[in-house]
């Protein structure tokens, strides 16, 4: 691959770009208010985990965290295991309605949350089930089933038809042929659709926030009420920060190669 | 790859089908009920034909002004970060390591922003820029530049500009490199027996292998930029006054903070349709270069 003239110079430049209010972040978060308000330091001098404490130890704040994971998780394995036969059927058979089906389905992946956040509040409270995870996980739906069929049909695809051909003549029947057969070879598809709903519910806040109140509030939604409130704790805000970048940081390792991929819906 | 005839595919497709229904089709059907009706409360409704969408697409009442004021100004900010981030993310892309242990690294802290919670992209931003506490705004202010977001319109765009180029610039670096990669080394040592220079190779090899993906992430970004909500409400909760209020700010502000249910719906409907509009262009663009692609490559 050909590059350009002081290419070194402009990734370090951007990589720094990138990183340094990042590491700001974290260098509040590691910081006392008295030190945040009074003076500018480059690093923390009194260096201080109490904000990360605060968080562990106070229960509107970590059960922040604990709604959140709740209502990804559920979407996640929703959005998957749906998506799966649909992404099948999508990669291996043409049928009346399919072309529509699959432009209708990406049109939710971009239609705006905001248009949903009052027909969702409508809709939820009326079936009673406002203010609880599953709430979100099937509000989060409209985005990520989309999303994971259009990922999915991607990697359907790599996998050769004779694969299915053979499998039949063997006598497989449908439902062991795809749990036996394909699933095993697009699990590595399955991971990367998985990791990509998790990411898309887990940074979303207006539907998330619109639908719970007490009992499910999630994390985003917590940081957001710190922040009008009165007095800004910033070393707190900072903290709650951080431990929300850490799930994206620990898996990012594994799809480092399907990043692009997973942005584009599977189509680069 | 050949496909078969088979209804019964929609056996397979019919979940998706009804889940997504059921979250996209249904709610939609209460917005273009309350875009018809106005009310005085108690759940009194009364049929207000076109009205709503009258008054939204007249410039002169309060609805129409505010909503091709917002409408304006994402349009602007999309156009800005859209010029800013592609020529960017091209360059990023060719400043790419050959290969080894930096190839990982660099892709690793480029994704890294995309995966950060748009709220916390706002904080950090906040905290970032903030003349007291932030190094950016503390530094900007030491350096005799007058730099204040919550006061002053110029900074809060700039602020939501560079927020959001440090947020997306990393996605269309991305692409534009699995573009890159994508093309043989034997092109380049064509070019290299031709005595092509770097700006031929780039015109006439790199660029043209990279229109499918540009194609994308333009689309992608001008989607997203256009339904933007969370990162500018965090940090400048669309002020000061109304500079930094952006479609999907104003309609949250009408739906949840006023509760005109009709004026939201209306406003909601049109923000769809160019949403449906856009989306239409990109699935023509993304199939069609996906057609192109494999006919090229020799896959179908």
């Amino acid at each position: 691959m050909q590059t350009i003239p002081g290419r070194r110079a402009i990734m370090i430049v951007f990589l720094v770009f990138l990183l340094l209010p990042i590491y700001w972040l974290v260098n509040m978060s590691f910081k006392t208010n008295g030190e945040i308000v009074s003076t500018m330091t480059l690093w923390p001098h009194q260096p201080t985990i109490a904000n990360y404490m605060r968080i562990f130890t106070d229960e509107s704040w970590y059960s922040g965290y604990i709604h959140s994971i709740k209502y990804v998780v559920i979407n996640t394995v929703i959005s998957i295991s749906f998506a799966l036969p649909a992404a099948y059927a999508f990669s291996r058979y043409r049928f009346v309605g399919d072309k529509h089906l699959f432009f209708w389905l990406l049109s939710n992946r971009m239609a705006p949350p905001a248009v949903f956040a009052l027909p969702f509040f409508n809709l939820y409270s009326a079936i009673d089930l406002f203010d609880t995870p599953w709430a979100v996980a099937l509000a989060h739906c409209l985005f990520n089933v989309p999303l994971a069929v259009w990922i999915l049909e991607g990697f359907v695809s790599s996998v050769p038809k004779e694969i299915d051909e053979t499998a039949f003549l063997d006598g497989y029947s449908f439902p062991r042929f795809f749990i036996k057969i394909l699933v095993p070879l697009i699990a590595s598809g399955i991971g990367v659709a998985a990791f990509f709903c998790f990411m898309f519910s887990w940074v979303e806040l207006l539907l998330a926030r619109t639908l719970t109140s007490v009992n499910a509030k999630p994390i985003a939604a917590v940081m957001t009420r710190t922040v009008s409130a009165a007095g800004m704790d910033w070393g707190l805000l900072s903290a709650a920060g951080v431990l929300t970048i850490i799930p994206g940081a620990l898996v990012i390792w594994f799809v480092r190669n399907y990043i692009a991929r997973g942005f584009a819906l599977g189509r680069v | 790859m050949d496909k078969t005839v088979n209804q019964k595919a929609w056996l397979l497709v019919a979940p998706v089908f009804l889940i997504v229904a059921f979250s996209a089709v249904l709610p939609l059907m209460t917005v273009v009920n309350y875009s018809v009706q106005d009310t005085f409360g108690n759940n009194q409704f009364f049929w207000n034909g076109i009205g709503w969408f009258k008054e939204l697409l007249d410039p002169s009442t309060d609805l129409g002004s505010r909503f091709f004021a917002s409408l304006w100004r994402n349009l602007f900010f999309s156009a800005v970060i859209l010029a800013i981030e592609i020529p960017l993310g091209i360059v990023v892309a060719l400043s790419m390591p050959r290969e080894g242990w930096r190839v990982a690294a660099c892709l690793v802290i480029l994704a890294l922003p995309l995966l950060i919670p748009w709220n916390v992209v706002g904080t950090i931003w906040q905290v970032f820029g903030r003349p007291d506490i932030g190094l950016l705004g503390y530094t900007l202010n030491h350096l005799g530049v007058n730099y204040n977001y919550v006061s002053n319109e110029i900074d809060a765009w700039a602020t939501i500009i560079v927020m959001d180029v440090w947020h997306w610039t990393s996605l269309v670096a991305l692409l534009c490199y699995a573009g890159l990669k994508s093309i043989p080394d034997a092109y380049y040592q064509a070019a290299q027996i031709d005595g092509a220079s770097r700006w031929a190779v780039f015109t006439a090899i790199q660029l043209p292998k990279m229109k499918r993906v540009l194609l994308i992430a333009g689309l992608l970004r001008f989607m997203d930029s256009f339904m933007i909500y969370t990162e500018p409400f965090v940090v400048t909760g669309g002020g000061p006054g109304n500079s930094t209020t952006f479609i999907s700010i104003e309609l949250v502000k009408i739906a949840l903070g006023q509760f005109d249910l009709g004026k939201a719906a209306a406003l909601s409907l049109v923000y769809n349709l160019i949403i449906l509009i856009t989306c239409w262009i990109f699935y023509t663009v993304m199939t069609n270069a996906g057609a192109d692609h494999k006919a090229r490559t020799g896959e179908a």
